[in-house]
């Protein structure tokens, strides 16, 4: 079943186009990598789906309902969350007030606050802490779970490692792997190659606003990916 | 490619505006005293115009207390006028004076950004309204004459009136003209476009505000001059009213904040309008406040923004335009 | 005694200007923009009130209570229609609009309501009369106390509610970050619109206790606005104690002022503003400058 369908999108910040009409499909349960070099759209992208980027053409269905018009909150009503890249988390409220406040009354289900501390015990201390004072990884680990407090069935991560030690990268990607087992539909972005190809099951890779390559993990050789990440080969 | 100023149109238009102005100083040889003393308040309001402009459209300081220095060159003038000075002398000591007022207060309002800086104008404003209310020798509350302009036959004083504020208008909209063609005016726009960006540039923000604020200082107080000079009279109440900033930001919103004939047109209007329907009636008022906030929303640029940029049009060579040069490929 | 009689005076005089500095903060904390008409606004509600109070003869509380929830509303669609507008248009448009917004409000009573000064005073019943004599120089009226009481408890209420309550959270997190609340599934667009709607209520409440206090007319917006937006400032821009603390502080400098001279009243509040703002954002820098 398609859980999410992009159809020929195209996003601008004024004069630079960000995302070339671009398309691609998300199946329910799948997890799929979008890599690409620093301004490739990745983000843009990201920021698209969710609906806080208005797209300049194109369209974004979620389980086969067209949403390209509707604002952000009212997909996260729907079941789309965005961990935005930077973390964004509400530095004044404590780590329970940023959960809380994301938890969606109309979404209940197996996310609320005691099993996203379960998921991230490091947490469990740090309750009632303002977000301003925590680690990058504590972070890290809030803005994760406030996306999961609205139960979503698309889950979009961009840039979960950015700007963390590599160890505890790997402490974050251990807790992501538990829900992710669990068949969560999961697009995020990566920029090591590496973990994105052990983490998802299909990759999108993407140059200058476009998809240059797409397909399954395994199937990928690793060299035809990076010259791909870079341009080095026009795409076929 | 080669930058240039000068358009054909700016070149006809600026020989067009010395024309003007010479054409309105044979004004008063020629029409009734009547027409004189309402052209007199045209000026002052295109005076206050541009230089609210100067500070709002090219300095992003949006300032609700102007009419501070409006009553220093009214009350100066007052002042200088009861110790002895001939009014006109009087009249310019008291812009002077205004304008050295300016330069102490640029020091602390120049710190507040928004709404502390407008806010913060008012409040000088009000201390100064209260100041004069306190003075007896000013005529406290009650208002105060100008009786030293008796000494004029009135044909000749609102000719006199007129010529000074012709001057002045001139002076001021010369020199803003010039402040904004030199170096220093393509840094102002910077700042305009992007503050931060601009100090990151290594612009010196704060001395380029001041400029501009001292401007403003100098010009508010001539145009308060000029209001004492034309009505011979003044009161605390009216003087420092906030409805001269509402005037203000009428003229500069509907003409074309951050444009240099914008404001001009703005007066204008504001002055057609005025002398059309009954002045000061509440409905009109209200149309005012209206207007000004519907452009303010809806057409941030104003009249003249908005032909500029749709047309491409340039009457006052203050910016900067990249044309094709003819050759060009070849000298490459 | 009687400089501490007028400190007294001046602390209830000064939780009046806290209640109507009370909306002002809260939309620069929530939203950062000043509304130039916020006083207006409150003379505004004073009217809704006085209208009431005519048509039906009821007490000025009674119509007060069903003045507010007009109100709410209004300032509800005050933010859909004006201020949510001028918010996308940088940093001098919500000061323009308002200020425009300023105008017509006071124009617009001018021509429904004359400009004849009004007073609320005779319809609050007993209480704007009442006052007791502690000793000698030291007196407390009733009216005070209930002005500076209701200041607390509605100081108070917008603490708990910012700290305690979801929608008070979705408020704060909608003001640190609107991009990111929306993407936890919190409508900025409503959380916007009911703080302004908060924050006019409060307006109308304060311009309710100038009405039963004293007088009010079209034209008397602009003095309030300043009074408040000096409130805010002297407690600290973003803080919500810090404006009730303002207000009080200003309230005092007013009555302190008035015993050095009737007329010097308002320029001691004055003045107690420009000192704040120097100290605050410009002292060390002009005493650097000078030192140099």
């Amino acid at each position: 079943m398609t859980l999410l369908k992009v159809d020929a999108l195209d996003c601008r910040y004024g004069l630079l186009q960000a995302v070339r009409r671009v398309s691609f499909e998300v199946e329910a349960g799948e997890t799929v990598a979008l890599i690409g070099a620093n301004g490739a759209g990745k983000t843009t992208l990201l920021r698209a789906i969710a609906g806080v980027h208005r797209p300049n053409g194109g369209r974004v269905e979620l389980d086969g309902v067209d949403i390209t018009t509707l604002p952000a909150h009212r997909r996260v009503g729907l079941g789309i969350a965005l961990v935005p890249e930077g973390r964004r988390l509400f530095p004044s409220l404590t780590v329970e007030e940023n959960l809380r406040v994301a938890a969606s009354p109309r979404r209940p289900g197996r996310w609320n606050v005691r099993s996203v501390l379960d998921v991230f015990p490091m947490l469990q201390q740090r309750r009632r802490t303002p977000a301003a004072s925590l680690s990058g990884g504590e972070q890290q680990a809030v803005a994760i779970g406030r996306a999961l407090m609205s139960n979503p069935r698309l889950l979009l991560l961009d840039e979960v490692s950015l700007g963390l030690a590599p160890i505890v990268v790997d402490a974050v990607y251990r807790s992501l792997a538990g829900i992710l087992s669990e068949g969560a539909t999961v697009l995020l972005v990566e920029q090591d190659l590496t973990r994105a190809l052990r983490v998802a099951g299909r990759v999108i890779c993407m140059l200058e606003g476009r998809v240059v390559l797409e397909g399954a993990a395994a199937a990928l050789d690793r060299d035809h990916v990076v010259s791909a990440y870079f341009g080095l080969r026009k795409p076929a | 490619m080669r930058v240039a100023r000068w358009t054909r149109t700016s070149k006809l238009f600026t020989g067009g505006t010395a024309a003007v102005a010479v054409a309105l100083a044979c004004v008063p040889l020629v029409f009734e005293s009547d027409l004189v003393q309402k052209l007199t308040t045209l000026l002052i309001l295109v005076l206050l115009a541009a230089m609210w402009n100067a500070l709002a459209g090219y300095g992003g300081l949006l300032s609700v207390g102007q009419q501070a220095f409006i009553g220093i060159g009214a009350y100066g003038t007052v002042f200088f006028a009861d110790h002895g000075v001939t009014p006109y002398l009087a009249m310019v000591l008291a812009t002077l004076l205004a304008g050295a007022i300016s330069l102490p207060i640029s020091l602390f309002a120049l710190r507040l950004r928004a709404a502390q800086f407008a806010i913060g104008m008012w409040v000088i404003a009000e201390v100064m309204s209260i100041i004069v209310r306190l003075d007896q020798n000013l005529g406290a509350g009650t208002g105060i004459s100008l009786i030293q302009m008796n000494q004029y036959e009135p044909n000749f004083r609102q000719a006199y009136t007129f010529w000074l504020a012709l001057a002045f208008t001139v002076i001021f909209l010369v020199a803003l003209f010039l402040l904004l063609r030199s170096p220093l005016g393509a840094s102002l726009q910077a700042i305009r476009d992007d503050e931060d960006a601009a100090r990151s540039l290594g612009v010196r923000v704060a001395a380029r505000k001041r400029l501009l604020f001292v401007l403003a200082g100098f010009g508010c107080g001539a145009a308060g001059v000029l209001v004492v000079a034309n009505t011979l009279f003044i009161e605390p109440g009216s003087v420092f009213s906030v409805q001269w900033s509402a005037y203000m930001i009428f003229m500069v919103l509907v003409g074309g904040l951050g444009t240099f004939e914008g404001p001009i047109i703005g007066a204008i209007l504001l002055f057609a309008i005025q002398t059309t329907f009954t002045q000061g009636g509440p409905w009109y008022l209200v149309g005012l406040g209206a207007t000004a906030a519907l452009f303010a929303l809806a057409l941030p640029r104003g009249l003249w923004g908005t032909v500029e940029e749709r047309l491409g049009l340039r009457l006052l060579p203050v910016g900067y335009r990249v044309v094709e040069a003819k050759g060009e490929e070849r000298a490459a | 005694m009687t400089l501490l009689n007028a400190a007294l005076q001046g602390v209830f005089l000064g939780a009046f200007y806290a209640v109507l500095a009370c909306g002002l903060s809260i939309m620069f904390g929530v939203m950062r923009i000043i509304n130039l008409a916020h006083g207006d606004i409150a003379v505004f509600g004073a009217y809704v009130v006085f209208v009431i109070v005519e048509h039906t003869g009821v007490s000025a509380f009674v119509a007060f209570a069903a003045a507010l929830p007009v109100m709410v509303v209004l300032g509800y669609l005050l933010q859909l229609t004006v201020l949510e507008r001028s918010l996308k248009g940088g940093i001098l448009t919500p000061l323009l609009a308002t200020f425009g917004l300023s105008i017509v409000i006071q124009n617009l009573l001018q021509l429904t309501f004359s400009p004849d000064v009004r007073s609320l005073g005779g319809s609050a019943g007993a209480l704007t009369t009442a006052s007791w004599q502690v000793t000698g120089g030291l007196s407390v009226s009733a009216l005070g106390i209930v002005v500076l009481v209701v200041a607390v408890l509605v100081f108070g209420a917008l603490q708990l509610f910012l700290s305690r309550t979801r929608f008070g959270w979705m408020m704060r997190a909608t003001a640190e970050d609107a991009d990111a609340a929306e993407l936890v599934g919190i409508n900025s667009r409503h959380v916007y619109a009911s703080a302004t709607a908060l924050a006019v209520a409060t307006a109308a409440l304060g311009g309710f206790f100038l009405a039963i206090r004293s007088v009010f007319d079209p034209v008397s917006g602009p003095t309030q606005l300043i009074f408040a937006f000096e409130a805010v400032v002297i407690g600290g821009m973003g803080s919500l104690w810090g404006t009730l603390l303002g207000g009080i502080a200003l309230g005092v400098a007013q009555t302190l002022g008035a015993q050095v001279h009737p007329q010097f009243s308002v320029m001691a509040g004055h003045l107690l503003f420009l000192v704040v703002l120097i100290a605050r954002y410009g002292g060390g820098r002009i005493a650097l400058r000078v030192a140099r």
